[in-house]
């Protein structure tokens, strides 16, 4: 690992010491963010991974009951059958703070629903109010799937991050701070004992004076 | 501005049942519509749901709202059933976040 280019003197010893104490201490306390963040992430990976499997089949089911109902009517009546809804669905967004991700927060917030089924039955299919009825079911499901999910990769993504800090400040950074405080620390002291050669040196010469 | 609604991409046969429950529909027809739509959409609704094979098809487009909070941009399957991109999706953060997929 190369060292830093600087010059060998005790103010930038000093200098370097400190910054190697910061950044032994980042990267502890980084390492303890990944560590806690991973933590969070799987509890939140493995609530998408159940949620995904229960919507996937309830959504596919609800979808091919409607395609049901589609195929016995002509296409014009399906449309007209959902085309004004007489149920509306708000959500409530606001954000949370998942080790210092901001994480979107969704709720459904149902709005004045009057009646699940727009239309007339005599028009459709009975096939229609299931998947109607199912698919109402399961969107607050999907919701909360929703949020799970981006939760997750807003997660997936700063743990990323944060482990490229770890390694750059583990790796790099500190080995550089080690090896150059090192090489400073082994400067001075040869520096040192060179001078007191010279002062015995002298200090001989002296005294062979005489 | 978000309007706090939720919007729903995909071909009309899948999508249509999601306008009896009070979403959004947007039906499209080719990947071309679909990537201009999803861009149009994703400012201003909070949620928004793909279905799978589309979501597949302009991946890229999905993959640069996954950054921000919002919009939520979640594939769903489609009338078809499930081709299991949704799946994968979880799997390759797992992979992202901790090197391997431990879910297996």
């Amino acid at each position: 690992m190369a060292r830093l280019n600087v010059n060998p003197t005790r103010m930038e010893l000093r200098r370097l010491k400190t910054r190697l104490k910061t950044a032994v201490r980042g990267h502890k306390l980084l390492k303890d963010k990944s560590d806690e963040t991973i933590r969070q992430f799987m509890i939140y990976v493995k609530e998408n991974k159940r949620l995904r499997a229960e919507v996937e089949g309830e959504v596919s089911q609800a979808l091919r009951s409607f395609m049901l109902a589609a195929a016995v009517t002509t296409s014009q009546v399906m449309e007209e059958a959902v085309a004004m809804p007489g149920y509306s669905v708000e959500l409530e967004t606001s954000e949370k703070n998942v080790m210092s991700v901001i994480v979107p927060q969704i709720s459904v917030k149902e709005g004045d629903q009057k009646d699940l089924y727009p239309y007339s039955f005599a028009g459709v299919s009975a096939e229609l109010d299931g998947s109607i009825a199912n698919l109402s079911e399961v969107l607050v499901k999907l919701i909360r799937l929703a949020e799970v999910e981006k939760t997750c990769n807003m997660l997936a993504d700063e743990i990323e991050k944060n482990r490229r800090r770890v390694n750059a400040l583990e790796y790099v950074m500190i080995p550089q701070l080690e090896e150059t405080i090192k090489y400073i620390t082994m400067k001075l002291d040869e520096n040192e004992r060179s001078n007191t050669i010279r002062l015995m040196k002298v200090k001989s010469m002296i005294e062979n004076r005489d | 501005m978000r309007n706090d609604k939720i919007a729903v991409i995909g071909d009309k046969d899948s999508i249509l049942a999601f306008k009896a429950v009070g979403a959004d529909v947007y039906p499209i027809k080719n990947t071309f519509d679909a990537a201009d739509t999803l861009k149009k959409l994703a400012r201003s609704y909070a949620v928004i749901f793909i279905t799978e094979e589309i979501a597949e098809e302009i991946e890229d487009v999905v993959n640069r709202y996954k950054a921000r909070p919002y919009p939520a941009v979640i594939p769903i399957p489609g009338a078809k059933g499930t081709d299991g991109f949704g799946m994968k999706g979880i799997s390759k953060n797992v992979e992202k976040a901790l090197g391997t997929d431990i879910l297996k």
